[in-house]
């Protein structure tokens, strides 16, 4: 279908709309945990950009942030939220362990959970700072807002 | 049969408990732990001593420094060596704030669980001042490796007293705050008073340690049993609770917070040496002109280093770092200028070279946030431990949570579990 | 401190001369060598007053892969009321790596031995439930024995590269 004036301006409403209501749900395992209690506090605060209220339950979220590393033991599981997410979903890797595995390579440790399920933004960092939290929200917004939807009548599979 | 299962939304990282009920009464429960094993004691036994103390960090990760202290004087009594007396203050000093921290997060973990959103964004800001303190010293928030084999890494920075007092302040106005909301709060007396009560013996038997076994009465802290650094020079209490229930592990862990700031101000007091302002990387040539003059005649001038190195420059060494070339890593003025400096770093970091300790085994143990922390390190003369296991405080008391619990309502599950302080990274390693 | 360190000792030799292999001191620390089979009655013979050694602080193990005495228990005992810490070591043979259960005297010992089962494979006669702690169910070998690989992988699922 071609790219009508009402579609695009359908798309960007959309986008605008979700980008700044996405509901989190955070995957914490280890370190990187500390980091993300304190950007979501008083000091560097989340919920000026519409991630204030976490979500404890993955079917009410539509942002998994995995924090800290994934071991084997854990893979099944974090598998099994993803799975249970309805779309639209985005998955953010935060901290070097949930990237590629960080310090930790030998026989227990996931090698980053691209392995595992499809990831829109990383964060390096071991723990990452606040502000390159929130610069990757940031770019996570952007690409929200640039993502369009299909609006035909019969959906290709 | 229910499964609180891992990804926990509790905020302490993932384990899962399975509980037997009738009706919301627990009949038997079971703990599966295992969910952050990363491997740390077999990866520990292919690395070199110096390398391996990022890892020691990331074991119990809300009070980052006491590990890699516990690491750095197990080390040191296997050397036989003794770090200098500054070096000690400034470790007592960061091994407190770090103990605040601690206790700052397992209380507002649990305080959080229980309905009190609150207190976690006040305990949270008072974190983000004691943060502030730790990264102008050693340049990072939470990981930091700061305290090394001989001493620590570099001099306080030139301004540590006002961030410090601040800190403090701070800290002191958030636990006040604290008090007022939580101590005799009727919902929180009721959710914590006479639940899970432990008696000494139980605790006894079971190698409960630190806070939690100072809270039924036994008064063993590791800090006055077996002194080391400089806590008998230092003036504290220890403070004890009666019951042995929820409620005496909270108030126990909120006196210790002040006993902490009191012995950091009493450090600060003993620090009156500071370093002046001006000493920083104003004056001073290029190291490439040092490197360039040190060719013809010996370099008298003040090299200029990057900022990484800002206070670990080679008139700081003898305060900070023990007096010995096999354990320490030489001042940067050193290797850019002379050849016994660049053999001397040299090495240090070859493989095969480096620190190697003789041959035996030993174990030394610290006061950390939730008990006695120990290393065992058996080493065979090389360069790389042969075995380093580690005594994990909170494993022991997350062990006799199945029986504790027994005979409690499920809602009792959060609190009792929020006031064992479970951190994943040093129960499972 | 009530009791010294060579009382202790000196008792010890007394009551269990023969059982004993060696005494030795490194670093500070005494170290005590007794046989497998004895272990029981030291534990239980230094638990009961007036030693009162009632900590049991730390169960760990040792492999020394290449010797026919493979495997090296660690026990690290501790008394509140004198102070005095001590440790205890028993050698294991490789082709039957089995001990006594410590669980009828402390408790914690259920998880510290479930966590040597898992790492090292030691068996331990009178564990009530002896099974993984760290690892999971399916996983093939222990993995802090010296033989295993550090980066040898057992997924649970399908990765995708």
């Amino acid at each position: 279908m071609k790219s009508g004036f009402i579609t695009t301006t359908l798309n960007s409403m959309l986008g605008w709309g979700r980008k700044f209501s996405l509901f989190q749900y955070p995957f914490i395992t280890a370190c990187c945990g500390m980091e993300y209690m304190s950007v979501a506090c008083a000091h560097y605060d989340l919920d000026r950009f519409g991630m204030g209220w976490t979500r404890f339950s993955p079917r009410q979220a539509d942002m998994l942030l995995v924090v800290g590393t994934i071991t084997q033991k854990e893979a099944p599981i974090l598998k099994t939220v993803y799975d249970q997410m309805t779309e639209p979903k985005w998955v953010v890797a935060f901290g070097a362990c949930a990237v590629s595995g960080g310090i930790y390579d030998n026989y227990a440790v996931v090698q980053g959970i691209d392995n595992i399920i499809p990831v829109d933004v990383y964060i390096p960092g071991c723990p990452p700072r606040p502000e390159t939290i929130l610069n990757a929200l940031i770019k996570l917004q952007e690409k929200i807002q640039k993502e369009g939807h299909d609006w035909r009548w019969k959906k290709k599979k | 049969m229910l499964n609180m299962g891992p990804s926990h939304p509790a905020m302490h990282g993932t384990t899962r408990i399975m509980l037997e009920l009738d009706g919301e009464k627990i009949l038997n429960a079971e703990l599966e732990m295992g969910y952050l094993h990363r491997g740390f004691e077999k990866t520990c036994e292919n690395k070199t001593y110096f390398n391996l103390l990022p890892y020691t960090d990331r074991l119990n990760y809300v009070s980052p420094l006491i590990n890699n202290l516990a690491y750095v004087m197990t080390m040191e009594k296997m050397l036989g060596i003794e770090s200098p007396e500054r070096a000690q203050y400034i470790r007592v000093i960061m091994c407190e704030l770090s103990r605040v921290c601690d206790h700052l997060t397992a209380l507002a973990a649990m305080c959080m669980e229980c309905g009190a959103f609150t207190v976690f964004l006040y305990k949270m800001k008072a974190r983000e001042f004691i943060w502030d303190v730790m990264e102008q010293t050693t340049g990072a928030r939470m990981t930091t490796s700061y305290i090394r084999i001989g001493g620590v890494r570099a001099d306080l920075h030139p301004d540590w007293r006002t961030t410090l007092k601040k800190a403090i302040d701070e800290t002191r106005k958030v636990l006040k705050d604290i008090h007022g909301l939580m101590s005799k709060n009727k919902i929180f007396l009721n959710r914590t008073r006479d639940i899970a009560v432990v008696s000494p013996e139980f605790a006894i038997n079971y190698s409960w340690t630190g806070p939690c076994l100072r809270s039924t009465g036994v008064n063993y802290d590791v800090r006055k049993a077996h002194p080391y650094l400089v806590y008998d020079k230092l003036d504290f209490e220890i403070p004890l609770g009666e019951r042995g229930d929820n409620y005496d592990r909270y108030m126990v862990r909120m006196k210790e917070m002040e006993q902490s700031l009191r012995i950091v101000e009493q450090c600060m007091e003993k620090l009156d040496r500071d370093s002046s302002p001006g000493q920083l990387m104003a004056k001073g040539i290029e190291p490439a002109e040092a490197i360039k003059t040190s060719r013809v005649k010996k370099v008298e001038e003040r090299i200029k280093l990057s900022p990484n190195l800002e206070g670990a420059e080679k008139d700081k060494y003898k305060d900070i770092l023990f007096d010995g070339k096999k354990y320490i890593v030489p001042p940067k003025e050193d290797t850019y200028t002379n050849i016994e400096g660049l053999i001397s770093h040299f090495k240090f970091f070859m493989k095969g070279h480096g620190i190697r300790p003789p041959k035996g085994e030993v174990y030394f143990s610290v006061e950390g946030g939730s008990g006695e922390l120990g290393f065992y390190i058996v080493s065979d003369g090389t360069d790389e431990p042969y075995r380093l296991h580690l005594r994990a405080p909170c494993f022991h008391i997350v062990s006799s949570l199945e029986e504790i619990i027994r005979g409690h309502y499920i809602a009792d599950v959060i609190p009792t579990f929020g006031s064992m302080n479970m951190i994943g990274g040093e129960l499972d390693r | 401190m009530a009791m010294e360190k060579e009382e202790i000792i000196d008792a010890l030799k007394q009551n269990f001369s023969e059982k004993i292999k060696n005494i030795s001191v490194q670093f500070g620390d005494e170290i005590i060598v007794i046989d497998k089979n004895s272990l029981l009655d030291v534990v239980k013979f230094l638990k009961a007053e007036p030693y009162a050694f009632t900590m049991l602080l730390d169960l760990t193990c040792v492999d020394y892969k290449g010797e026919e005495l493979r495997f090296e228990m660690v026990y690290h005992l501790f008394s509140l009321t004198t102070n005095i810490r001590l440790r205890i070591k028993t050698r294991l043979l490789e082709k039957d790596p089995g001990i006594d259960s410590l669980t009828s005297v402390w408790k914690n010992a259920n998880w510290l031995e479930r966590e040597v089962y898992d790492m090292f494979g030691i068996r331990f006669d009178g564990h009530p439930y002896l099974r993984r702690l760290f690892m999971y169910d399916g996983f093939e070998g222990h993995p802090l024995r010296k033989d295993y690989p550090l980066r040898k992988r057992q997924p649970r699922i399908r990765m995708k590269k």
